[in-house]
């Protein structure tokens, strides 16, 4: 009996060790999702000019005034990528976080919510500018991803972001910036 | 005394047996090639009957976009582009190669990793060259 279990114990111990440090890539990643013309959408912008060199400085500008800094960019094929470090704490999160974990301790538990509670973010950004079929405009797409950290630095998130709010305020600062600079103030 | 001592000597070089070991399998494991280069190949690339590598790269790159991967670099010169998506928990990067063949014609490869595991599965660049298709308007033919 005490042998069988042992069999079990080490049979146990084989699969745990197996399946750690184990991630498989899920299928059909590489496939467009129902919401790829909708996210499209959302995500560009076309401009009345042919002039790619202005649009692509202006997106550069744009994206370090909303407090990025460059990583990578080909202006070739118009490509500007930066990233950011922001704060991630969520007053609302917090304060749930540490209403249970007091909770719990006057009931005798112990708990850490608040461990779990989301610290810091790194935002990238990704922007595409190239001209449209007729060659008459340009077209800006821009994406952003998001990695969230919590409190004990491990992450606890990582997402595309597609809040609309986040794109159309970039477009509205790009749209403001390719003003002024046709301008030339 | 000295069975005693034997022993310690013994465990002590099995240990440094095991010390230097570990060193040298964690670097040779960053340079091992599990199966066979040519099929790997033959599943990551498709060749198009085009010569335009600028445009190729330009498609390549919205492709990749409409496939929720954000661009982190490219380079026209090398005929690169890389980019990274999250599914779930995952986080998968992607680079896309494109070399001319012949004069005549432009092989695209990708090659894809999810962490530390290296996407080996022929459906899925499947799947990313029939949307490459569909953009292009052109036909992916398969390599030898």
């Amino acid at each position: 009996m005490r042998r069988l279990n042992l069999v079990k114990y080490v049979f146990l111990c084989a699969i745990c060790v197996s399946l750690s440090g184990c991630i498989t890539p899920p299928k059909g990643f590489l496939r467009p999702s129902s919401d790829c013309l909708q996210n499209r959408q959302l995500q560009t912008r076309q401009y009345d000019t042919k002039d790619q060199e202005a649009i692509i400085t202006s997106v550069a500008g744009v994206l370090q005034d909303l407090g990025f800094t460059l990583d990578a960019s080909e202006t070739e094929l118009g490509l500007v990528s930066a990233s950011k470090n922001a704060d991630a704490t969520d007053a609302r999160q917090i304060t749930f976080a540490l209403t249970a974990d007091i909770l719990s301790a006057l009931a005798g538990a112990h708990s850490n919510n608040m461990a779990g509670c989301d610290k810091e973010q790194k935002v990238k950004a990704s922007v595409i500018t190239k001209p449209s079929l007729d060659g008459s405009k340009t077209v800006v797409r821009v994406t952003f991803q998001r990695i969230v950290w919590n409190m004990q630095n491990q992450i606890s998130r990582i997402e595309t972001i597609k809040d609309p709010e986040v794109y159309l305020k970039f477009y509205t600062s790009l749209s403001k910036a390719i003003f002024l600079e046709a301008q030339k103030i | 005394m000295k069975n005693s001592k034997i022993i310690s000597l013994s465990f002590l070089s099995l240990f440094f047996l095991m010390m230097s070991a570990g060193c040298v399998s964690t670097t040779n494991k960053a340079f091992r090639c599990e199966e066979s280069q040519v099929e790997l190949r033959s599943i990551q690339t498709r060749a198009f009957d085009t010569i335009d590598k600028k445009k190729m790269l330009q498609i390549i790159i919205s492709t990749m976009q409409d496939l929720d991967f954000v661009i982190d670099k490219a380079d026209l010169l090398l005929g690169s582009v890389t980019g990274t998506k999250f599914v779930r928990n995952a986080s998968i990067i992607m680079t896309v190669t494109v070399r001319s063949r012949g004069g005549k014609q432009l092989l695209v490869r990708a090659n894809a990793r999810c962490g530390v595991t290296s996407v080996k599965d022929p459906e899925t660049y499947q799947d990313f060259f029939m949307s490459l298709e569909k953009s292009l308007f052109l036909t992916a033919h398969q390599i030898d």
